[in-house]
């Protein structure tokens, strides 16, 4: 009964079922029905993958936008542009889209669309819970943004500290809106980490053990792992915020023996992780990125690998480093300044590994590459000025100053937007089968790097001298106005460049030159099929046996053959050496995910307003998920569940 | 265009099911187990970081809570790995028959576990809003409540869906061992918070 082992009548792909036959029967049975319907109803982690990224898009332009607001009110002093209580809501928004709704989606959205094209494999694992993933996203996304118009924004910054937080100091649902959307991109991001970590260690190519996965495959491993292992933590406390705003608990109330430091622990355990959680993607681009421009193997792959992780691992011993100005134990503040510090050491080899790779390779500096550059030198900056505030006293200082303002951007534009936007470049003729003009990504480039410059660089100072973060504005005369209004012509200059690198995206999906599969020479399975690939990714499963195949095997990548071509089915490969092992069926499209995602919405919403949301609604959401799980008529195929 | 494909093996011979490991679900049950895991490691902590800014654990003049419905649903709880076991066992020889009662079984403990809850709730000798020890319990008690019932709703769906015509597929059979070896995660996190919430009050001065 196990099987259908013995099943030869089944078609399979072959040295008899190969070319433009194969494409059609495998383009029928890997598409999606045409109409709403099948638009909602799609699996394909290609598709999902590219809404993923449009909509972080969205939040990443809403968000610069409050940024330019927040510099246009900051721009002079005595500014009355804004009112203080509409700034709080924006500078939190700024923050909350930033990092909830635009990095870590958007890193997680190139995961999606590229690690099975760089497994070599035909579908993400658990699709439907992928479609799942992208409308809960999107409903959580779109949730805060509409209580923000309508003037019941979040307005208690971006972590949100209690007691200012809590029911006493925020009476009104603001900050209601921020846990739960808290609560939508969780279960988003965490159940994309699930697919990938088994995507990544059951679904590669045959050959491609964990010693020849692409530097990018790895770092996606361990975000994803990061992910599973730091945000339940949010989860939770942002549950327990909730529940002393909406049901009276007493977690945070120091008044009934609770304790607000009970949170700062528990949300920087999940914060500080996601930072890195933002930044190892990043790294993967960049050795893509360095590999493929520099025409050699990036240097010292183990020493690489083994930095990935330690960065990993050392994320999770640092939380207390925001938390200095709290008080600590001497063992404590000592701990965390090490700890701190220890981070600088992978991150500085993987800094020497690509630097060695340019210098030994035969560098091409078309845009993408340039980006690496632009993302080296900023990411430096920041990497020594977050040394300075890893040590306790210049942290006293600088807590809650423009200096740390100026530390996390450069941090996060300049190590994870610069080779994110080098990333869209290089992989731009991969998804859309066009290539974006270099002339303009060069000056997109240029702009973008000195806007930035402009825009941060004096925030050191402001710091130093003095001037708060999260005030709305500061009166005249404290020797701030001219850096801040450098600061506030900096930003518009970056909108600028940000401006172009989308014009240049719509035009050269229209008129840009056509890319063929591999037009950068590129080393890894993804250039192995046309661009775009077709639904079903590979015609044969293609077989590795380097970490570079395509720039070792000349000619021809060797394939397997055999899998079904008239069902969807998967091969799975063992853990280590990816030995093939199993052929699995992949699961089909199905409106079930979206449903089960419109009923957890309404769940998460509703529960902000009466805790018996939580009773009704998981009954129609309950239903949901088990039709989804319930095998469909008619099919010879199994229905995969999840 | 693509070059001519080197054809290098041959995947059809390959089986199409495994239990354990070698299946794709099984790693998207663990990783869920993870997740649920540093969620309640998490609660753990936060109970212990309350405690530690607590004169009195339980604060005067609450009582810690009475010990009968603990003990009765632990105990249950602990027997229910025998038939757990069995049905794990069952369904990984494909065995329609034991496996349908061995679901069954496992719903029916599911419901007794309900009730003795209930009465667990009641026997606390605090409320959720009385203070942070009361908050702290219920948050225990709510969690792992909802995984019983996660389960248990896993449970009776499969067990509706092997006794149709679906059932007897080799990938059924592995939904039917997975959940059982998520049953095994619901009780073994139960152990913790039994002491957490019955003996550490009783223990701590």
């Amino acid at each position: 009964m196990s099987g259908e082992r013995t099943d030869r009548t089944e078609l399979r792909d072959g040295a008899g079922l190969t070319g433009e036959i194969l494409h059609q029967h495998l383009a029928r049975t890997w598409s999606r029905k045409p109409g709403l319907i099948g638009w909602l109803s799609t699996v394909d982690h290609k598709e999902i993958g590219r809404r993923y990224m449009v909509t972080a898009m969205i939040f990443f332009a809403l968000a610069g936008i409050l940024g330019l607001v927040i510099r246009a009110q900051l721009a002079r002093p005595d500014s009355g542009l804004i009112t203080a209580d509409r700034y709080n809501q924006i500078f939190t928004m700024h923050g909350t889209t930033m990092m909830f709704l635009f990095a870590v989606p958007v890193m997680e959205a190139m995961a999606i669309y590229l690690v099975p094209l760089m497994l070599g494999t035909r579908n993400i694992s658990f699709p439907r819970l992928n479609a799942f993933s992208y409308y809960v996203y999107l409903a959580g996304g779109t949730m805060v943004w509409v209580a923000f118009l309508l003037n019941v924004g979040p307005d208690a910054g971006w972590f949100t500290y209690v007691p200012l937080a809590g029911p006493e100091f925020s009476p009104g649902k603001r900050v209601d809106f921020w846990a739960q959307m808290v609560t939508f991109t969780e279960v988003a991001a965490l159940a994309v980490a699930v697919e990938l970590v088994a995507t990544i260690l059951k679904q590669r190519a045959p050959g491609m053990s964990l010693a020849r996965m692409p530097l990018f495959v790895w770092g996606v491993l361990v975000t994803a792992l990061m992910i599973i292992f730091s945000m339940p933590s949010i989860a939770l406390t942002s549950a327990m915020l909730m529940s002393d705003r909406l049901v009276g608990t007493q977690f945070f109330n120091p008044v009934e023996g609770g304790d607000p430091l009970l949170w700062q622990h528990l949300f920087w355990f999940f914060g500080h992780p996601e930072v890195y959680i933002i930044f190892i993607p990043a790294l993967g681009f960049v050795s893509q990125i360095t590999e493929t421009f520099c025409r050699r193997p990036v240097f010292a792959y183990p020493a690489m690998v083994l930095s990935l992780v330690s960065i990993g691992l050392l994320a999770f011993g640092l939380w207390v480093h925001h938390m200095f100005a709290t008080g600590l134990p001497r063992v404590g503040y000592s701990f965390y300044t090490a700890a701190s510090m220890a981070v600088a050491i992978p991150s500085g080899i993987q800094i020497f590994c690509w630097i060695a790779t340019i210098w030994l390779g035969r560098p091409r500096f078309r845009t993408p590459l340039l980006y690496v550059v632009a993302f080296v030198i900023t990411f430096v900056i920041g990497g020594l000025s977050g040394v300075m505030v890893a040590s306790v006293p210049l942290d006293l200082q600088f807590h809650d100053s423009y200096f740390v303002v100026a530390h996390f951007h450069y941090v996060l534009i300049g190590g994870a937007v610069f080779p994110l936007l080098g990333a869209f470049t290089y992989w731009f003729p991969k998804i859309t089968g066009r290539m974006m003009s270099d002339t303009v990504g060069k000056w997109t480039l240029g702009l973008l790097f000195a806007g930035f410059n402009i825009a941060f660089f004096p925030m050191h100072m402001l710091g130093i001298m003095g001037m708060p973060r999260r005030v709305y504005t500061y009166p005249a005369g404290m020797g701030w106005d001219t850096l801040n209004m450098i600061s506030t012509v900096g930003a518009f200059i970056v909108a600028a460049a940000v401006l172009l690198f989308v014009a240049n995206a719509f035009a050269s999906l229209r008129w840009g030159e056509a890319a063929g599969a591999d037009p950068w020479e590129g080393s890894s399975l993804e250039w192995a099929t046309s661009s775009p690939p077709p639904a079903y990714n590979f015609a044969h499963i293609p077989v590795v046996s380097s970490r570079t195949p395509l720039w070792d095997e000349g000619d021809g990548l060797p394939v397997a053959t055999g899998l079904k071509v008239k069902h969807r089915e998967n091969l799975l490969t063992t853990v280590l050496d990816a030995i093939p092992d199993l052929r699995e069926p992949s699961p089909d499209p199905s409106i079930w995910s979206f449903v089960a995602a419109v009923s957890t919405t309404a769940l998460f919403i509703g529960s902000i307003f009466t805790p018996w949301a939580l009773v009704w609604l998981s009954i129609p959401t309950t239903a949901a998920l088990i039709a989804w799980f319930w095998p469909k008529p008619g099919g010879a195929l199994e229905q995969e569940a999840r | 265009m693509m070059p001519e494909p080197r054809f290098t093996a041959d995947l059809s011979g390959l089986p199409d099911h495994a239990f354990g490991h070698r299946a794709l679900t099984w790693w998207g049950v663990m990783a869920f187990m993870a997740i649920e895991g540093v969620g309640f490691a998490m609660a753990f902590a936060a109970y212990f970081f309350l405690m530690n800014h607590q004169d009195q654990w339980p604060p005067d003049p609450v009582q810690p809570p009475g010990l009968l419905a603990g003990i009765l649903f632990t105990l249950v709880m602990l027997a229910s790995e025998i038939p757990n076991t069995m049905l794990k066992k069952a369904a990984e020889k494909e065995v329609i028959g034991p496996v349908r009662v061995g679901l069954v079984v496992m719903t029916l403990i599911g419901l007794v576990l309900f009730v003795i809850r209930a009465f667990e709730f009641g026997s606390l000798n605090v409320g959720w809003t009385d203070n942070p020890y009361g908050s702290v319990l219920w948050m225990l008690l709510v969690l792992h409540t909802a995984h019983v019932l996660t389960d248990w709703v896993d449970t009776a769906t499969l067990t509706a869906l092997m006794f149709t015509r679906h059932g007897e597929s080799s990938r059924r059979f592995g939904d039917v061992s997975e959940n059982s070896l998520y049953w095994r995660f619901v009780w073994l996190t139960w152990l913790p918070i039994y002491l957490l919430i019955y003996w550490i009050p009783r223990w701590v001065p």
